[in-house]
């Protein structure tokens, strides 16, 4: 294991008498990265996140940390911080006693106790509530103590369960930047589970994402977006126009698809698909050109618009195609180029680098 | 019809208190007798006096019993408390195995009929000489008064947020730095309210100490049936009335922990 791997599942899973939650799940986790957990619930992530604190142990397989295996390690010496989704704050103890537990554990000498407590409350501007109850306290602000006290120990891993799930939306967005921020001032390795894919998008280094206990890719936010491996990442993370259909032909320059209605899509070369084989083909509506711009792509179409809808920063065009009747293309008409009506025929098209064909 | 219930209600509770409404002034009598004489009805003051209090304080009897229920029910409530909050953590806990049949043996007490119970005790204990001993007494008031700590320190741990305890396990705090410094604060109420209740339980228990105390560990209320027996005095009303006191005052320190316990509980359960 290298030195820039902090921890690490191997072959690691878990059942609840016979259903199994986490399904033979392999992962790394790079040191000082921001990794996100994404799924729908009951996909696993918890489960995934509680075995690397110790708080569920894995049925079988290893999980390491900094290179040891960690299964015989208790979880209150394994320096893991926790965010815990209902911030689980002691609410007989102040905001600066709340801070101070995780020192106190570890007999670190009052001086040094009250000076990190301090650092913490400044890391995220409590430092006027140090006093206060948790229950005295907002909800945002709650959830800033949490997050000080999973740091103020200088933890090796920082655990997150969706720590914002609970705020508002406003709230959530000042949150996500300040942890994102957090995260770049302190350098510590985050682990942060969501259910919301925009979060993870705009939050992390690296997106995991898990669909019924399995981890299905795990890869920095653009290639998630643009080069999803399987069906479930393609629909789960952003918009997408799906056709189905099977590959014709596959050759040096790329591979060309034929959809079930007869439209041949003809794209980049993509690995691991083979002759006659059947497949979905995913297109982000913004990838998708219009006009002019469509003149120069390899996939050219014409058709006449169903819907428009002008949403401000882009119109949403819906276009009747054969074997998808919601096909949606998102444009920024802007200009000279004044938006199409009803029924107006207009050209699309796109490159042989946006489509993205996925096995069913 | 609202009216009517309120009547019943009224009727009701006055029979509940008449009892103690005739035995608290009666225990001030100055006479010899447990009756109202004509000049206490007329309210004399000569009538009224707390010589049956003093008498009592004086009596070696007396002051045996009232050690004795102290010595029993201090020792049992303190055993009750400690066994019945590691019972009550156990049960309340989701991973514990056979929870419905553990909480059913931890209960047996209060269902089996007292006399069964003491029989049982009794046909026990004598194999292990313990009859007629302070630790036979205290013991045979445990088990009856355990069950009712469990009960009380049950109801607090219903809304208990166990993420606190992993928080604290993942903040460095080892299984009894987390007792100590998280979940004993946060259940104190609660054990405060079971220890008090358990104090009882044993002060008024007269069945299974007649089977396996002796003269030397009979307690207040013992005693109390001795006197009925013996010499009908007003001392033991002035003893009765000294213990409604003192049940009051349970009753309202319970009341106050059992508020205390809920502020903890909404505290803790609020996100
Ligand atoms: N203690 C448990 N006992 C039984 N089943 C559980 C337990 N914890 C979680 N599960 C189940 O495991 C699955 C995954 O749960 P979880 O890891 O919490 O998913 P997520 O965090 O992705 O929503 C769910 O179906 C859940 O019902
Ligand atoms: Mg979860």
């Amino acid at each position: 294991m290298t030195d820039d791997i902090i921890g690490r599942y191997e072959n690691v899973s878990k059942f609840y008498g016979s259903m199994a939650v986490v399904k033979n799940l392999n992962l790394d986790i790079r040191r000082g990265e921001f990794l996100s957990l994404l799924g729908p619930s009951g996909s696993g992530k918890t489960t995934t996140l509680m075995m690397l604190a110790g708080l569920q142990s894995p049925s079988s397989g290893h999980i390491f940390l900094n290179g040891r295996p960690i299964e015989t390690t208790p979880p209150h010496r394994r320096n893991i911080g926790v965010v815990f989704q209902n911030y689980a704050l002691f609410p007989h103890m102040t905001i600066a006693e709340n801070l101070a537990y995780p020192l106190k554990a570890r007999r670190m000498a009052r001086a040094d106790i009250a000076q990190r407590v301090q650092r913490g409350l400044e890391m995220v501007k409590l430092q006027p509530l140090a006093q206060r109850r948790p229950t005295e306290l907002s909800g945002g602000q709650q959830q800033r103590v949490a997050l000080a006290r999973a740091l103020v120990f200088e933890p090796s891993i920082v655990l997150l369960d969706e720590p914002l799930g609970a705020l508002d939306r406003q709230l959530r967005e000042t949150m996500q930047l300040e942890l994102k921020q957090l995260h770049r001032e302190t350098g510590v390795t985050m682990v942060y589970v969501t259910h919301d894919q925009a979060e993870a998008m705009t939050m992390s280094d690296r997106v995991a994402v898990f669909n019924d206990g399995k981890l299905l890719q795990c890869a920095p936010p653009p290639e998630i977006y643009d080069r999803p491996t399987s069906a479930f990442v393609a629909e789960f993370v952003g918009e997408s126009n799906r056709l189905s259909g099977a590959v014709a032909a596959v050759d040096e320059g790329g591979c060309t698809v034929t959809t079930d209605a007869g439209i041949a899509i003809r794209t980049r070369p993509q690995p691991g698909l083979q002759r006659g084989q059947a497949v979905f083909v995913y297109l982000r509506p913004e990838r998708i050109l219009v006009g002019g711009a469509a003149a120069a792509c390899e996939n050219r179409h014409e058709a006449p618009i169903a819907d428009a809808i002008f949403l401000g920063d882009h119109t949403r065009l819906r276009i009747e195609l054969p074997g998808n009747r919601d096909f949606t293309i998102k444009q920024n008409f802007f200009g000279e180029t004044r938006p199409p009506d009803l029924g107006d025929r207009i050209v699309f098209g796109w490159t042989a680098e946006a489509p993205q064909v996925v096995p069913v | 019809m609202n009216q009517f219930v309120k009547l019943w209600v009224i009727v009701g509770l006055a029979f509940l208190a008449l009892p103690l409404l005739v035995i608290v002034p009666l225990s001030f009598t100055s006479g010899h007798y447990m009756v109202y004489t004509p000049e206490m009805l007329a309210l004399e003051p000569d009538a009224y006096s707390a010589r049956w209090y003093s008498e009592v304080l004086h009596d070696r009897d007396w002051m045996l019993a009232l050690r004795n229920s102290l010595i029993i029910g201090l020792s049992a409530a303190a055993l009750s408390t400690v066994l019945g909050t590691l019972a009550a953590l156990g049960l309340s806990r989701s991973g514990t195995p056979g929870r419905n049949v553990w909480t059913a043996l931890i209960l047996l007490p209060q269902i089996v009929p007292i006399v069964v119970t003491a029989g049982g005790i009794y046909s026990a204990f004598s194999d292990l000489n313990l009859i007629g001993t302070y630790a036979g007494v205290i013991i045979a008031h445990t088990v009856l008064a355990a069950p009712v700590a469990v009960i009380t320190i049950r109801a607090s741990l219903e809304r208990f947020d166990w993420n606190l305890l992993a928080a604290s396990s993942t903040l460095g705090a080892g299984p009894l730095l987390t007792f100590w410094k998280v979940t004993l604060p946060l259940i104190r109420p609660a054990i405060v309210a079971g220890a008090i209740f358990a104090f009882a339980t044993s002060l008024d228990e007269v069945v299974v100490i007649q089977f396996i105390g002796s003269y030397d560990q009979k307690t207040v209320p013992i005693q109390m049936l001795i006197g009925l027996r013996e010499h009908l005095s007003p001392a033991i009303l002035a003893v009765a009335s000294m213990l409604v006191c003192f049940a009051l005052s349970i009753l309202v320190l319970s009341e106050l922990m059992r508020r205390r316990s809920e502020i903890y509980a909404r505290k803790t359960t609020k996100t």
